[in-house]
């Protein structure tokens, strides 16, 4: 039994997530069914993105979050359509500070590397840079700001975005990740593990605070609606002849038949990527690379002694483990067809993606998609199965009873307490994961 | 049967050994002092008598009972102390809370015995508000015995108490041990300092590559003549 | 001269009063970081909930004596409340310890696991607290609001700008500064300080003293669980209680603690009021004071303010970032528990 467990763990624990989903189809619908499968797929991705880091190299990052917005926000500034009144009225005010910003960065660069003898002004002089830098800034671009923000601020209000077709948005949100990740990797990955998890975690702040409060870029908390889809919408499709007989042929009003149907055209999309980054991740694992990498994490002093440029490896697998977090945001965005800065939250958008990846078994690529989906699933479903249990289990009280009330209401909440539950077992009693790291040579 | 016995040690940190069926022993009021070349295994010789190493095979006897079993917190209670060879003070706190940490399983008072380790080590009064980790080398040394001291332990446990110091602080440091053995202290030593070490050395111990390469007297094994070709340097 | 005054006010009013108040609660809440860092070694991302946890069971028991009309007038009865919340924190933290993180220090884990490990006892907390109380705003203050109102202030010294200080706000400071006392002494002075001091220097040898590991990471929870069930409790009272903030207090905290010096609770107090006066004078609108102290035909349309104020809580996020980046070791660093 245990044998065979081992030799065919993969595809009982990947048959048994299919299973899970299956069910859901049954009891629930499909259409939830596939809904969760979308974000379990989106999950799985995010997933990937940090075992990359954690697994291969072992950096903690913990600003899963502020990623997933860059990649979000490229879904908006690719696929939006750009808006002329706002360019017109504010335009130039923000090129202007975009400008003076690349400016005072230079400025201090350069000011830091040719100065380097006088160690006790350095940093005053960096500040003097800094400030002055600010201050104009603050003079061209807030005319600007308000300018725009004052164009149409109930619909508008904000520069819109280039008018692209929003699949585009995907490898330029994994960039947008990747350059941010450049920067905070040159900066804070020589930190401590604890030390970095911490400034990710601060960064990812600073990151959702900005794309919160930049109103002409975001439209913050406003929200920006209406994001064009790579699929069909709804309407067209219960409009088309050719789906309306497709759809009677199956049995199915049309309704339930378009959204399973764009649901599905998602989902394809999803896999589709996914199998990508699969296939690449596992090659780069058996790579020759990946085996330094791993050499790396397992003994960074070792590797470093036998000539590896750890901090340049680093760097390298912090950027891509960023992109794909990117590109998981931007597919995200795409998804949900709106952008919404308020909805990150860390639990949900950082915590929640390491819990998957320690789960699904750190350092293996199929463990932390397995990770995604069923972290995914469960948070899902842990609400409905939570309030099925306890309707159930207080089912002899009085249902005017005070208890049982507070008991239904908190039912939500237990997926939290259940997550929690699950990571440390799993820390205590397989701290491998479902899925554990290959022993390689 | 010694006072304080390592008898057959075999053990290591990891997969492998480290100590090979090493026995190292010491009577009351004597000095044992442990000579070897660095890497030979003589801190982890410690460490495995005083516990902190698990151990293969072998076994630990102490003041006639078996003490193998014991974690080194409850060897303390015993009556052993032991002085390790580095990291031995605590840095961030002054001489005097030095040895008072020392008494931790103390219950009465510690005052006498405070004024006794400053007896022996007076500079250490002059420093006693001081952080332990702004003193010299040689002053750092004499925190560590002396906080060791603070339990009258019946056995003390050196590791290389004079690395670092001058030849002057070292001589006095060693006059202080022959001191503490007199008050028939059991002294386990170790010593990079070989000549010097076995000259106030009741019985010593070479060991090379985790194994008892010479056992005799101190005086034997200053005297002879393979000993002092391989290990003090002719 | 009455100008200056009023200048003045207006700087006490809305920036010494409200960052004195900001800072105590963030130095409760470092110091609490700082002694799980300093003695067990990890970064707690757990803190925040058990600030929470620790207010909540406060708030129930407030609730309680409330109901039974017990108070303290003029002070708010959750300061009655609060020993007991210490006292179930305690157990609570106790547990955790016992079944979660004992597993992990006996076999030595690496920092990171430690780290993650509190990333599962958060959720778990959380979703303990969640469903205990809800995740809505609670508010359980009573007693008097004002110590001091702004009118009376205005009547009392003739000046155009009023002071106000209120009841939450003296309550928080005198109760920081007395449990920052406290601790110092405790730390400095008892047998049972001065052995968590010696633990955190230096395991190992604490280990030869004969000190007691299990005791000293008792100590240091029971003394983390009263720290935050203090800090928790003050914050709430002062703002409001709402288990999704103390989250976010998280960040604030650590960053007090990080500009401090992980592991030093001097520096966890420091850092606690230089993040809060960072935050206030960061995002304070300076147009009233400059008006008062400029000459008298200067007219400004704008604030004055170096950040919005919506960028207030990102400043103690960049503060630490930056901190990590030029001097991790903080900038109160030397010294541990
Ligand atoms: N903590 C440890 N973990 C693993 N191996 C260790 C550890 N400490 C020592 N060793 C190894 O055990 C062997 C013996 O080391 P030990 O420190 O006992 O030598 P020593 O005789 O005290 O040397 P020295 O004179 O330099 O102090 C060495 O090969 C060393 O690399
Ligand atoms: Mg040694």
């Amino acid at each position: 039994m245990h044998a065979f467990y081992s030799q065919y763990r993969n595809q009982i624990l990947f048959g048994l997530m299919a299973g899970l989903l299956i069910l859901v189809a049954v009891i629930q619908s499909p259409s939830v069914a596939l809904t969760i499968l979308n974000l379990c797929l989106i999950s799985a991705i995010m997933s990937l993105g940090v075992n990359i880091q954690w697994g291969y190299a072992g950096l903690f990052n913990v600003g899963v979050m502020g990623f997933a917005a860059l990649g979000g926000l490229a879904g908006v500034l690719v696929s939006m359509p750009p808006v002329s009144e706002a360019w017109q009225a504010g335009g130039f005010g923000i090129l202007l500070g975009l400008l003076i910003t690349a400016g005072t960065v230079v400025a201090c660069l350069m000011a830091w590397s040719s100065i380097k003898h006088l160690t006790r002004y350095r940093y005053w002089i960096i500040a003097g840079i800094i400030v002055l830098g600010y201050t104009l800034l603050r003079l061209f671009f807030d005319p600007g700001v308000d300018a725009i923000e004052a164009i149409d601020p109930s619909v508008t209000g904000y520069l819109g975005g280039l008018g692209l077709p929003i699949l585009v948005a995907w490898p330029v949100g994994a960039l947008f990740a990747a350059g941010v990740a450049f920067v905070i990797g040159k900066i804070a990955l020589g930190l401590r593990s604890d030390y970095l998890a911490i400034a990710t975690l601060g960064i990812s702040e600073i990151i959702i605070f900005f794309i919160k409060n930049e109103e002409w870029l975001t439209r913050g908390v406003k929200n920006v609606n209406g994001l064009p889809r790579p699929v069909p919408y709804e309407i067209d499709l219960q409009q088309a002849q050719w789906f309306q007989e497709w759809a009677l042929a199956l049995g199915l009003p049309v309704d339930d038949a378009s959204a399973i149907f764009v649901k599905i055209c998602y989902a394809l999309l999803f896999i589709a990527v996914i199998g990508v980054l699969l296939w690449l991740s596992e090659t780069a694992l058996k790579s020759p690379w990946g085996r330094m990498m791993r050499a790396i994490r397992d003994n960074e002093t070792a590797a470093a002694a036998m000539g590896k440029d750890v901090t340049w490896q680093h760097l390298r697998v912090f950027i891509l483990g960023s992109a794909v977090i990117g590109l998981a945001g931007a597919m995200l965005t795409t998804l949900d067809g709106q952008f919404t800065p308020v909805g990150y939250n860390p639990l949900r958008f950082t915590f929640l993606i390491w819990v998957m990846v320690i789960i699904g078994g750190s350092g293996n690529n199929w463990g932390a998609v397995l990770g995604g989906f069923f972290i995914w699933f469960f948070w899902i479903e842990a609400e409905p199965i939570g309030l099925w249990l306890i309707e159930t289990l207080t089912a002899g009280m009085d249902p005017q009873s005070a208890v049982r009330a507070h008991l239904l209401e908190g039912a939500a909440h237990m997926r939290l307490m259940t997550v929690g539950l699950i990571l440390l077992l799993t820390l205590r009693y397989a701290p491998e994961g479902l899925i554990p790291e290959k022993k390689r040579l | 049967m010694s006072f304080l016995l390592g008898e057959h040690m075999t053990g290591g940190y990891g997969a492998a050994d480290i100590l090979h069926d090493c026995s190292i022993g010491v009577e009351k009021g004597e000095i044992a002092v442990i000579v070897g070349p660095n890497g030979a295994g003589k801190s982890t010789a410690m460490k495995a008598v005083f516990g902190m190493l698990p151990l293969r095979k072998g076994r630990i006897v102490f003041d006639g009972s078996d003490v193998t079993a014991l974690k080194p917190e409850e060897r303390v209670v015993k009556g052993m102390g032991f002085v390790p060879q580095t990291h031995n003070v605590f840095t961030s706190m002054t001489v005097e809370e030095n040895l008072e940490m020392g008494a931790f399983i103390r219950t009465d008072s510690i005052s006498d015995s405070i004024s006794q380790v400053y007896d022996l080590f007076p500079i250490l009064k002059e420093k006693r508000k001081q952080p332990a980790g702004e003193l010299s080398g040689g002053q750092r040394q004499q925190v560590a015995v002396g906080r060791a001291l603070m339990t009258h332990p019946k056995v003390l446990m050196l590791d290389e108490p004079t690395a670092g110091v001058s030849p002057i602080v070292m001589d006095e440091l060693f006059d202080r041990i022959i001191e503490i053995a007199r008050l028939d202290v059991a002294i386990l030593m170790v010593e990079q300092n070989a000549k010097q070490a076995l000259e106030i050395a009741d019985k010593g111990y070479v060991l090379v590559q985790g194994r008892n390469r010479f056992t005799d007297t101190g005086e034997a094994l200053l005297a002879n003549p393979e000993v002092r070709k391989a290990f003090l340097g002719g | 001269m009455v100008d200056v005054f009023n200048a003045l006010t207006v700087l006490g009013n809305f920036l010494i009063i409200p960052g004195l108040t900001y800072g105590s609660q963030l130095a409760l809440g470092a110091l609490g970081v700082t002694l799980v860092y300093g003695v067990l070694r990890f970064s707690n991302f757990a803190h925040g909930e058990t600030m929470a946890f620790g207010a909540m069971i406060t708030i129930l028991v407030t609730w309680g004596l409330q109901a039974a009309s017990i108070s303290i007038q003029p002070l708010p009865t959750a300061l009655l409340a609060i020993p007991v919340g210490i006292v179930v924190t305690v157990v609570l933290t106790l547990l955790i310890d016992r079944f979660v993180y004992r597993y992990h220090r006996d076999r030595k884990a690496n920092p990171v696991i430690f780290l993650i490990v509190s990333i599962g006892v958060m959720f778990f907390m959380g979703g303990l607290i969640r469903f205990i109380i809800g995740p809505g705003d609670q508010i359980f203050f009573d007693g008097t609001r004002f110590i001091l109102k702004a009118r009376e202030f205005k009547q009392m010294t003739g000046l155009d700008e009023g002071l106000s200080l209120r009841m939450t706000q003296a309550v928080t400071i005198i109760t920081a500064i007395i449990i920052v006392a406290a601790m110092f002494w405790f730390l400095n002075h008892t047998r049972t300080g001065k052995s968590m001091r010696a633990y955190s220097d230096n395991e190992n040898l604490a280990l030869l003293s004969g000190i007691n590991p299990d005791r000293v990471v008792m100590i240091t929870w029971i003394l983390v669980a009263a720290l935050a069930t203090i800090a928790g409790t003050l914050y709430g009272l002062d703002k409001s209680f709402k288990p999704f903030v103390y989250m976010q207090l998280l960040l604030p905290i650590f960053a007090s603690a990080i500009v401090g010096g992980v592991g030093n609770p001097l520096g966890a107090i420091a850092g606690g009021y230089v993040i809060a006066f960072s935050e206030l004078i960061l995002t304070f609108a300076y147009k009233k004071i400059i008006l008062y102290l400029g000459p008298e035909t200067l007219e400004l349309d704008s604030l004055v303010q170096i950040l919005g104020t919506d960028y207030k809580i990102a400043v103690s996020f960049i503060i630490l970032v930056i901190v990590l980046i030029i001097k991790p070791t903080g900038l109160f660093s030397g010294k541990t528990i």
